[in-house]
């Protein structure tokens, strides 16, 4: 049987984090009572016309640099000839053959090109309404028709659902980082579609492919692919040919639906959108996006790994949270301790925060650091210093105070700690018969109980060495 | 030189209804148009540049400052049809 | 009061001797009256507007229906938009009322600005202040007949290849065409973006330097404004001395070309001369492909701005009950006319999968080879003159079963259009006891040569802009100094 595999290209839409719409100066709403955020411009009433918003080009330019495009020195506007309530004036106003960005990268997946458009307007169906007969309703809300997208459209590159899960990841981690879009999925701030074919493993043609629209979460995306993958597997196998179409993922019954209409192939009619001159770039405006860009996940990755020795997983988990990355950044600051244990305690610190930002926490970087160090010294216990941790979560702090205070300090091998031991192995005479026949996985009861009796202040390889000496191991 | 079946799918395009009288009419109008445009088929324009805008000039740009929108019954004032806080159409998907 | 013009009127109320509101009444009251159908909407009786202390200082002006005013119809001559009041005001508009004119009615035009003739209008058709059988042009006609019948101190109508021009010339007042850019289009209902342009229509040259004077500038809300390098001046030139005007003969041989036309040209010419300018022929080997480009151009951008009209946030909705799709093509058949509905068509056939190149994309580059002609011209001479219309004002309905034919009445006025050129038509004469037009037209932002020329050529030719049953007029000693109405 042949095998087959997915070609994979990804469209994605991103709402701009501008403070008014894209071609007018009516200020951007969510959640906000429909209709409530309109203008002459953006409800397309006879005379108004379209003014391009600055910041809009600079994200663009920003988004650009990001994915390493080629910068246009000139991009235009068109017109996207249509009809559809949601879409005021019969067009939209979007970018052709002239984008902003042209190729290419991030990560793993080639990038076609970047340009600008605006959003269509939200379009609520009500069912039967008395004031129309006779016909189901929508209601029509223009809050946020005008406001500003990216599309983002990428080369076939991907080649398995869980990569495009994953690179959407990375490209979402990007966006948030370059501080350009809310990149939320569930608000609709990030949409995005996939282009899916599939072709016998060895194969360099395309097959015919499908577009997947509009999934909303990244769990979908994912679902959503994998089962498009499937069908075309399906048919293929079964002899018969994948039709070119748009479909719908249903997320909750896993079934992919066409959504063909009646109408008739689109013709958009675009031409050169007559009421926007063009934007020339100028060193300027380039200058501006270059030094509002921050460091980008993939490189902080790289240097985290290779100067300062982290691990893969710790990189990207520092990386993919700007928050974490500068927090993580500021307690290396503060001293000198070794990177991979800070890295270890800022995800420690990160997982009671739930999705908070340590720099905004109760744990100021010079506490965490401080904390490192006496771990590092071994003066307390990996045991000792989560409780530590707590404490300065809730309450702040300075880690030594809190570790005198409460009497964490780690025990040495000393007298007292041989005395614990004695006592632990006493206690529990049974697995202490067991460990003698050689089983050392009976030992937890024996540790458990002297870190019990010295409050975590013990050092597990400590008691261990100790319990196998007195054992006479 | 446009015959029914392109007038009526033109007009589809444009969400323009026509009578069977206008189609036939208008078939035999732009066909006289149309005729007379092609004129610019005789002219050499290999390698010219085409012109959307006679005027020179470049990132007409607006600062991203918000201003005033409309009070929503204002917006909603011109609308044939709606609710209390909307435009009411009949719907795509019916 | 009425045979003033509009700087004498201006120059009346700042003496004292005519209040503002005793000239806004006035004219209220012959607007009221008008029998021309040239206005669509006239000021309440009573409401005059707050009169500005600007440099207009209280005189009236009409506007041409497609300029959206706050809380006024603003109906662009369509059906699509009967009743429609815009909740904002168009920009020149608001610049002019500040500068002290105040809105004295809105004029009847071609629907959406389609139109020579003012037989497109949705409210039915302007007649000719000459002969109430003629056109008065279009799609400006409104405003062209107001003016000329007196109905109007001055008026702004569009003109998007020949709107402006072409009804002054056929109503024998005085319409400058801006260069492209210089007056701002924001709240003008668009017919096609990249060529429409506001413009005054007036009696005589200086009436038409002072109003536009106070249109130009560069408007935030327009992205295709900008800012005249020049600040507009009153004209005052007597002479011509070393002004070369280039007349393009090649293009006078046509058949179209009514010999009185012509005649009432060349006479105008000789005049010029005597006045000494230079009068050298010029050629422009792409303009008698200008109109072919302008019909594929001018439909396909209206094509899409007319989307607009869909029946969801304003205007006609019709079979709303039987689906979105029928509430469409029903609206848009019901509401547009038969011109507006040809160049819908015309211009979506043009931008039309697998006819772009052919059609818009050949059209773009015909319009680059125009605007190199004029630039190539320009080099030779410092004006350009032609007759404006082929024809004086022909009888209602002689040309609506014929469109080819109405296009071609726009023969010399769309190249200038369509390379976005400023050009004036003055009235230089009659034929057949109509008014025969004289367009000037020169390179980009060169208005106030244009206006000097025609001011010193207009002085010359004694023909003042008011109909004969109206004016002292001091042309050709032929009409009647008694009719002065008030």
């Amino acid at each position: 049987m042949t095998d087959y595999e997915p070609v994979i290209g990804l469209e994605i839409h991103v709402q701009l984090k501008t403070r008014t719409k894209m071609f007018c100066g009516c200020d951007l709403s969510f959640g906000d009572p429909p209709n409530t955020h309109t203008c002459p411009v953006c409800l397309g009433l006879p005379g108004a016309l379209p003014v391009t918003n600055a910041r809009a080009i600079h994200y663009g330019l920003m988004i650009g640099m990001a994915v390493e495009s080629e910068l246009a020195p000139r991009s235009i506007f068109h017109r996207k000839n249509y009809f559809y309530p949601d879409l005021p004036k019969g067009y939209q106003i979007s970018q052709f053959d002239l984008p902003l960005c042209s190729g290419g990268r991030l990560g793993d997946v080639r990038i076609h090109r970047v340009h600008l458009e605006e959003d269509a307007a939200k379009l609520v169906h009500v069912g039967e309404s008395g004031r129309i007969h006779g016909s189901d309703t929508s209601i029509v809300d223009f809050n946020r028709g005008g406001t500003p997208l990216a599309e983002i459209v990428t080369e076939p590159d991907v080649r398995s659902a869980e990569q495009a899960r994953e690179w959407l990841n990375l490209l979402r981690v990007t966006l948030r980082q370059l501080g350009v879009s809310d990149v939320n999925m569930e608000e609709g701030s990030l949409r995005c579609d996939a282009n899916i074919s599939i072709r016998p493993v060895g194969s360099d043609e395309l097959g015919t492919k499908t577009e997947l629209k509009n999934m909303n979460s990244f769990r979908f995306i994912e679902r959503g692919i994998k089962a498009e993958v499937e069908r075309q597997t399906a048919l293929l196998r079964a002899g018969e040919p994948v039709v070119q179409e748009t479909l719908h993922f249903d997320p909750r019954t896993e079934r992919i639906t066409s959504l063909r209409s009646k109408e008739e192939a689109h013709d958009y009619r675009y031409f050169p959108e007559p009421d926007l001159v063009p934007i020339a770039i100028t060193p300027e405006m380039l200058e501006a996006a270059r030094a509002e860009l921050p460091e980008l996940p993939a490189a902080r990755v790289e240097r985290y790994r290779t100067t300062l020795g982290l691990s893969e997983d710790s990189a990207r988990l520092l990386a993919d949270r700007v928050e974490l990355a500068a927090y993580f950044e500021s307690v290396l600051a503060v001293d000198s301790p070794e990177p991979q244990t800070v890295a270890n305690w800022v995800t420690e610190l990160a997982a009671r925060l739930d999705e908070g930002d340590p720099g905004a926490s109760k744990v100021a970087p010079s506490a965490l650091a401080a904390l490192v160090g006496l771990l590092s010294s071994k003066a307390i216990t990996v045991g000792a210093a989560r409780q530590v941790l707590d404490k300065l979560v809730s309450d702040g702090g300075d880690p030594a105070a809190i570790v005198d205070a409460e009497g964490l300090r780690a025990m040495g091998g000393g007298d007292e700690l041989e005395g614990i031991v004695a006592e632990a192995i006493a206690a529990n005479a049974e697995a202490a018969e067991k460990i003698k026949g050689g089983n050392m996985k009976a030992i937890g009861p024996i540790i458990g109980h002297v870190m019990k009796a010295t409050k975590g202040r013990a050092e597990g390889g400590e008691v261990t060495r100790l319990v196998r000496r007195q054992l006479g191991l | 030189m446009i015959d029914r079946d392109q007038v009526l799918h033109v007009a589809r395009l444009a969400r323009l209804q026509l009578t069977d009288d206008e189609v036939e009419r208008m078939a035999g109008e732009l066909s006289r148009i149309l005729d007379h445009i092609e004129h610019i088929s005789e002219l050499d324009l290999e390698g010219v540049e085409p012109t959307s805008h006679v005027v020179e000039v470049a990132n007409a740009l607006r600062p991203d400052e918000p201003r005033p929108c409309l009070d929503r019954e204002v917006a909603l004032a011109a609308a044939p049809a709606r609710t209390e806080d909307g435009f009411l159409v009949p719907s795509p998907q019916a | 009061m009425i045979e003033l013009s509009a700087k004498q009127l201006a120059d009346a109320i700042g003496a004292g001797d005519v209040s503002a509101a005793e000239a806004f009444a006035a004219y209220r009251e012959r607007a009221a009256g008008d029998e021309l159908n040239a206005f669509t909407w006239v000021a309440e009786d009573g409401e005059a507007p707050a009169a500005g202390d600007g440099p207009l200082r209280g005189v009236p002006l009409a506007v041409k229906d497609l300029f959206c005013t706050e809380g006024v119809p603003s109906q662009a001559g369509s059906r699509i938009l009967e009743g429609y009041r815009p909740p904002y005001t168009a920009t020149v508009v608001r610049q002019l009322a500040g500068a002290g004119a105040p809105l004295l009615g809105k004029t009847n035009q071609d629907e959406f600005a389609m139109g020579s003739s003012n037989e497109n209008s949705g409210f039915g058709p302007v007649r000719n202040p000459w002969d109430r059988e003629r056109v008065p042009g279009g799609s400006s006609g409104g405003s062209a007949a107001a003016v000329a019948a007196g109905l109007a101190p001055w008026a702004l109508g569009t003109d998007t290849g020949g709107s402006i021009r072409q009804p002054a010339a056929m109503c024998g007042i005085v319409g400058l065409k801006p260069t492209y850019g210089s007056v701002s289009r924001y709240g003008m209902i668009a017919f096609a973006s990249s060529l429409d342009q506001a413009g005054p229509l007036t009696r005589d040259v200086t009436d038409a330097a002072l109003l536009y004077a106070h249109m130009t500038g560069d408007d935030p809300c327009d992205s295709t404004s900008v800012a005249h390098p020049e600040k507009i001046a009153l004209p005052s030139a007597e002479r011509l001395d070393g002004v070369r005007i280039g007349v393009p003969r090649g293009e006078l041989t046509g058949e179209g070309l009514e010999p009185g036309v012509l005649a009432a040209f060349e006479a105008a010419l000789d005049k010029a001369q005597e006045l000494g300018a230079r009068i050298a022929d010029v050629d422009l080997p792409h303009a008698s492909h200008a109109l072919s480009a302008y019909y594929v151009i001018a439909p396909a951008e209206a094509s899409a701005n007319l989307a607009r009209f869909d029946g969801v946030r304003y205007g006609l909705r019709r079979d709303e009950d039987e689906g979105l799709l029928a509430m469409y093509t029903h609206t848009r058949h019901d509401g547009f006319g038969d011109e507006v509905k040809r160049r819908i068509l015309i211009g979506t056939y043009a931008l039309s999968s697998g006819y772009y190149d052919a059609y818009y994309g050949r059209a773009q580059q015909v319009r680059t080879k125009i605007a190199d002609d004029f630039r190539r011209a320009f080099h030779g001479c410092d004006l350009i003159a032609t007759p404006t219309t082929p024809t004086t004002a022909f009888r209602l309905g002689e040309k609506t079963g014929d469109p080819l034919a109405m296009y071609l009445g726009d023969y010399f006025t769309v190249p200038f259009s369509l390379a976005g050129l400023p050009g004036i038509s003055i009235p230089c004469g009659l034929s057949n006891e109509l008014p025969v037009g004289f367009q000037l037209a020169g390179p980009a932002f060169s208005e106030n040569r244009i206006l000097d020329a025609a001011y010193a050529l207009e002085q010359a030719i004694g023909f003042r802009g008011l109909t004969p049953g109206l004016t002292r007029a001091r042309f050709d000693g032929g009409a009647d100094d008694s009719g002065v109405v008030e």
